[in-house]
């Protein structure tokens, strides 16, 4: 199956959009570590803004730059979302509740447990009454969502904002899931090559070979974290080549993706 | 119109028991599953659907890592009803590598992170051998289990929309088999007792402190429930009898988080997305299984959507008052009763509920009932404004 990707959206440790980013991916400027923005996204309401979670605000921070970089309207647009983790933060904190004696968990923090609390804040803030699905498929979940997401397109023929994020869990659950920094990845991708389509990606399943180097470019410890996983196909595109980028998948198989610039 | 998928297999373990053939028994009999909360020490005064006997069945040998209660629930529920023989002869027909798992679960196994933190060290530190995250708490742990378990090696993923997510895992298979991905895929969903989920509806006065009333004048609150359940899909030559995917419609509310859109929008529009998809009328649908969670907003929100689409003619019910409201497993465990209610021509009446809310506008079914259906819709909504609608019948 192929789709297009319209644009993209990042937000990393010293990755802090994709008009910064992109010089750094395509090993034009250098990597700085700066810690992930933690700015509240504008595109959520007030209420919104205040009730959501950090996995939320980060998700739809990446989200929210490919949806302006491209010429689609929210509401014309359907999510998938894909995650390891969720939110280490609001499982934490829960789970802090559940063994205090009073048991005391937060409404807010419940209904911002559930995994797929970003798509939902997303939906709310775009109006997109579209289909939306979270997948997860623990350190290959990018993986997982891309296939999603391409799948969806393919069959569907909607336009989709694919988004992928994950953080660190706090102590003490970091030392047994341990993972470095906050990442979130967006990109809108379609069915059919639109005007200022970025690239076009044909994905298909294979016999495992050899995955695709993670960008020598950043920094080691960004590796642990599962959403960062799409870094090689996002350095393609800030060097706008045409290449093939093997993902890990499962036991049996990789995600091969045959990327061609767009004109 | 997407190509009908056949069921070719089914499995359940849910509260009202073990296998296919005890669910429509106590289906039939309006026996429900429910019983005062008796989980672990979880103090709230509730019902709960609670599956009988998963102490007893811990995960030895190669895949003993896996061992929790969402896990434990989910081989138990494997191996009903000859579900692990019919995979075993599809994964003879097509390989192992052509058959997809797609299992919807949203708390998975964290009840064993839950007990971990009650037995932290004194400087906070969680025990190393106390959680296995990736084996218990991830949510991909029950895939992951599922598919080694059933041998397969084809595409893999959980879908976790809150209690929509089993509902999902249709939509997505049959686009996986459409773009042909896979041949075949077990879809399923698990989703077991803990105490976030409990303490988690608490807090939010979601949970009714007497067994579920979906749609009463006086209903006030969800019981939980756990299950597990899986059906095999293929595309095969129509059979005499054959239980098929006719449709799937998928919506978001874009609406609020954990209320529903009020007048039902995104609910109707999955609704309506299912029987454009299937080609279908509304009048072609014998009887619709409600989400019917029991709280006054959901109910409300759903008679709406229901209204709009279906008007006051089509038979409704909810059985969430027989196994109560389980959560991740609820779309696939109400696609199996869907499926035993087209195969013995019931519909099953809405349990506990005496007297229908004077407000709500479509035809609620109370008491059970023999009648031929052809086809059946099943809906799941969830928090973040999930919906998913599902169409099972015979092929017309």
């Amino acid at each position: 199956m192929q789709i297009f990707v319209a644009s993209v959206g990042i937000a990393g440790p010293g990755l802090d959009g994709w008009t910064a980013s992109r010089p750094i991916l395509a090993g034009t400027a250098a990597h700085r570590m700066a810690p992930t923005s933690r700015s509240i996204p504008d595109i959520l309401s007030a209420a919104e803004r205040r009730r959501s979670s950090q996995s939320a605000r980060l998700a739809i921070t990446a989200a929210q730059e490919a949806l302006r970089a491209g010429d689609l309207r929210g509401d014309e647009i359907a999510t998938v979302f894909a995650s390891s983790d969720g939110d280490g933060d609001i499982t934490q904190e829960i789970c802090e509740s559940l063994a205090g004696p009073a048991r005391d968990v937060s409404p807010t923090s419940f209904h911002n447990s559930v995994y797929n609390a970003p798509a939902g804040y997303w939906s709310i803030a775009t109006g997109s009454r579209l289909a939306s699905t979270s997948v997860c498929a623990y350190d290959v979940s990018f993986a997982a969502g891309l296939i999603e997401a391409a799948t969806y397109a393919t069959v569907e023929h909607q336009p989709v904002m694919f988004i992928a994020c994950d953080l660190p869990f706090p102590f003490p659950l970091n030392t047994i899931r341990p993972v470095e920094h906050s990442f979130a990845a967006a990109l809108l991708v379609t069915p059919t090559a639109r005007n200022a389509s970025l690239m076009r990606w044909k994905i298909s399943l294979e016999p495992h070979r050899a995955a695709t180097a993670f960008p020598a470019c950043l920094p080691e410890s960004l590796r642990s974290n599962p959403a960062a996983r799409c870094l090689p196909l996002l350095a393609l595109l800030a060097r706008n080549q045409r290449a093939t980028i093997v993902l890990e998948y499962s036991d049996s198989s990789d995600l091969v993706v045959l990327c061609e610039p767009g004109t | 119109m997407m190509t009908a998928l056949t069921v070719t297999a089914m499995a359940t373990a849910n509260p009202l028991g073990y296998g296919l053939s005890s669910t429509w028994d106590a289906l039939r009999k309006d026996r429900h599953g429910l019983r005062p909360n008796d989980f672990e020490d979880a103090a709230i005064k509730t019902w709960i659907g609670r599956v009988e006997g998963l102490e007893a069945e811990p995960i030895t040998g190669a895949l003993a890592d896996f061992d929790c209660r969402n896990n434990r629930l989910a081989l138990v529920g494997l191996r009903q009803d000859g579900f692990e023989q019919a995979v075993a002869l599809a994964r003879g027909k097509y390989g192992p590598d052509r058959i997809g798992v797609l299992i919807g679960t949203t708390t998975s196994g964290i009840l064993e992170t839950e007990l971990a933190y009650r037995r932290r060290t004194p400087s906070g530190e969680l025990l190393p051998l106390t959680v296995r995250y990736r084996q218990t708490q991830n949510l991909f742990s029950v895939s992951e289990v599922v598919r080694r378990h059933l041998g397969l090696q084809g595409p893999v993923a959980s879908i976790s929309t809150a209690c929509s997510s089993s509902a999902k895992v249709f939509a997505s298979a049959s686009r996986w088999m459409a773009v042909g991905l896979c041949d075949a895929v077990v879809v399923g969903g698990v989703d077991s007792l803990c105490f976030m989920t409990l303490y988690g509806f608490a807090s939010l006065g979601l949970l009714s402190e007497s067994p579920c009333r979906p749609c009463d004048r006086d209903r006030n609150g969800l019981s939980i429930g756990e299950a597990a359940g899986f059906m095999l899909l293929e595309r095969r030559d129509d059979r005499e009898g054959d239980l098929h995917l006719l449709g799937y419609g998928e919506s978001s509310d874009a609406h609020h988080m954990s209320t529903p859109h009020p007048e039902g929008m995104g609910a109707a529009l999955a609704m309506e997305r299912a029987l454009d998809r299937a080609e279908m009328k509304p009048i072609d649908i014998d009887y619709v299984n409600l989400h019917g969670t029991g709280t006054p907003a959901n109910d409300l929100a759903e008679d709406h959507a229901i209204w709009k689409t279906f008007g006051g003619r089509t038979p409704c019910s909810s059985t969430k008052g027989r196994t109560g409201h389980t959560l991740g497993a609820a779309g696939i465990t109400e696609a199996i009763l869907a499926g035993l209610c087209l195969r013995h021509g019931f519909i099953p009446g809405t349990l506990h509920t005496t007297r229908l809310d004077p407000q709500l506008q479509s035809r609620v079914t109370l008491a059970s009932e023999y009648r031929p259906l052809r086809s059946v819709m099943s809906n799941s909504f969830g928090f973040g404004g999930n919906n998913c609608s599902l169409i099972l019948g015979k092929r017309t």
